[in-house]
């Protein structure tokens, strides 16, 4: 399967990116190709131009920034998976990263990508609003904002993000509380049909779902139940409160509410037991 | 057109080609290296892994041109004239493959993964072949076949390790 034709340019910088990106309505940025390029193949997306930002020197990297975790959005998935700073203090991001695609994917695939393509089969959007990940953009004219994770997602594959800005970096706090991410599937390669993160931070527990909705959610009957006081398998019983799950050749919505409330048990028993 | 240019198997290689060219046309059409194989051409199966600066990679999932000024490496440099490489050699004497589709795609993925971890256990093994699909074997040969490599390039005794 080919691609249908496309126009390639490099951006040597991010200001050169969102100049780059200006030239056609429908460009596309390219980080690792791991979700844009399958598209492309199938001609589900035919942007005209492609703005490769892989080669941008400086967006890979983890550092400590005070009480939080500075990630630059090209860190591929093998990168995090393997930061011995994220392992130590945030661990929960470090092990879902180990858990994406398989080996040749995590070499390639970047934690920004996975974030901007708003999948609401992908890992780490869910990790990062549980955790209340904030995410560093950037735009035209040198402007910058911050977008809160909870805010980010906004519908299915659509994020507070415009089609010349770009990701930059990706903030989680520091945790030191338990934490879990589960995921179910039926065969080792398959994404999740039903995922679970759940961090315990300052005392209180965040719950987060993957693929029960058109964007990661945030399990807030868990929440409010645990908050009350509820053990995890009394809290479970809410975890798809709000949730919309899809349908599909994977497992009916009923299937997957179901599903939810298993998993959002364990995710909780190993979170704070 | 684009113009890319790669290092493959230690010569570098020089091309213009549309940027929609996949690494994998590129090497199997334009530079006549047909031992990478398509399967699924899905990402799913990577019976088309090769190693790029050293990793592995689905050559089905990456543009020529993000391949530019990189390192590029296939099953075909694995060999040194009749000598096999130890992971093929390990193939040959475990059974490793039937139909041997899958098979260049599995020794790229493991010299991938050896260079990571060098001594691995049968479950670390199946965990790293988790990108790569067989439709013969039941992978039993294969993983057996990784494990005696691993035995044998890091100079431990095979029985130890099958
Ligand atoms: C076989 C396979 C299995 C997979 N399994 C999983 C899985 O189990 N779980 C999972 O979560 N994911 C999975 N993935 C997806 C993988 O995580 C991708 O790497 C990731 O979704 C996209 O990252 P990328 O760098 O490849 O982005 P690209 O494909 O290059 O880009 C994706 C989208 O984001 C945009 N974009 C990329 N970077 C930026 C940026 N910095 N700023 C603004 N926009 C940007 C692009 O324009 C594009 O629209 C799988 C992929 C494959 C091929
Ligand atoms: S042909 Fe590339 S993964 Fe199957
Ligand atoms: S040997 Fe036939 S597909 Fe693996």
């Amino acid at each position: 399967m080919i691609p249908a034709a496309f126009e390639y340019a490099r951006a040597e910088s991010i200001d050169h990116a969102i100049e780059l990106l200006g030239g056609a309505d429908d460009a596309k940025i390219l980080a690792g190709g791991h979700s844009l390029l399958p598209l492309m193949k199938t001609r589900l997306a035919q942007p005209s131009l492609l703005v490769d930002i892989s080669r941008i020197g400086d967006l890979s990297y983890v550092r400590e920034d005070g009480d939080m975790v500075a990630i630059g959005a090209l860190t591929r998935h093998h990168d995090v998976a393997n930061s011995e700073l994220l392992q130590q203090v945030a661990p929960i991001v470090a092990d879902t990263a180990s858990r994406i695609g398989d080996p040749q994917v995590r070499h390639v695939g970047t934690i920004g990508g996975s974030i901007a393509h708003a999948d609401p089969a992908g890992d780490m959007g869910t990790v990062m609003v549980a955790l209340g990940a904030q995410f560093a953009i950037s735009a035209a004219a040198g402007a910058t904002r911050t977008v809160a994770a909870g805010d980010f997602f906004q519908g299915l594959f659509q994020a507070d993000l415009a089609a010349n800005e770009v990701l930059t970096e990706i903030r989680v706090p520091k945790t030191s509380g338990g934490w879990s991410y589960l995921k179910f599937n039926r065969r080792a390669i398959d994404w999740a049909m039903v995922g679970v993160a759940a961090v315990q931070q300052n005392g209180s527990a965040a719950v987060a779902l993957t693929n029960m909705g058109e964007t990661p959610l945030r399990a807030a009957g868990v929440e409010e139940a645990l908050a009350g006081g509820a053990d995890p398998a009394t809290a479970s019983a809410r975890a798809d409160e709000g949730a919309a799950p899809p349908s599909d050749a994977f497992g009916s919505a009923e299937y997957r509410r179901e599903v939810s409330k298993v998993l959002v048990r364990r995710a909780l028993e190993e979170t704070l037991g | 057109m684009t113009n890319v240019s790669v290092t493959v198997n230690g010569q570098s290689r020089e091309a213009d080609v549309e940027p929609r060219t996949l690494l994998v046309y590129f090497l199997r059409e334009t530079l006549g290296l047909t031992g990478t194989n398509v399967g699924c051409d899905t990402s799913t199966c990577g019976s088309c892994t090769v190693l790029v600066d050293g990793e592995s990679v689905k050559s089905c999932t990456m543009l020529a041109a993000q391949a530019d000024g990189r390192d590029v490496t296939t099953i075909e440099a694995m060999a040194h004239g009749d000598t096999m490489h130890p992971i093929q050699d390990a193939f040959h004497r475990n059974h490793g493959l039937q139909c041997g589709y899958c098979t260049p795609g599995m020794v790229m993925a493991a010299a991938s993964y050896l260079q990571e971890n060098p001594t691995p256990t049968e479950e670390d093994v199946r965990e790293a072949l988790e990108g790569n699909l067989c439709r013969c074997t039941g992978y039993q040969n294969i993983v057996k076949s990784i494990l005696d490599a691993a035995g044998s390039m890091s100079g431990a005794p095979e029985t130890t390790r099958a």
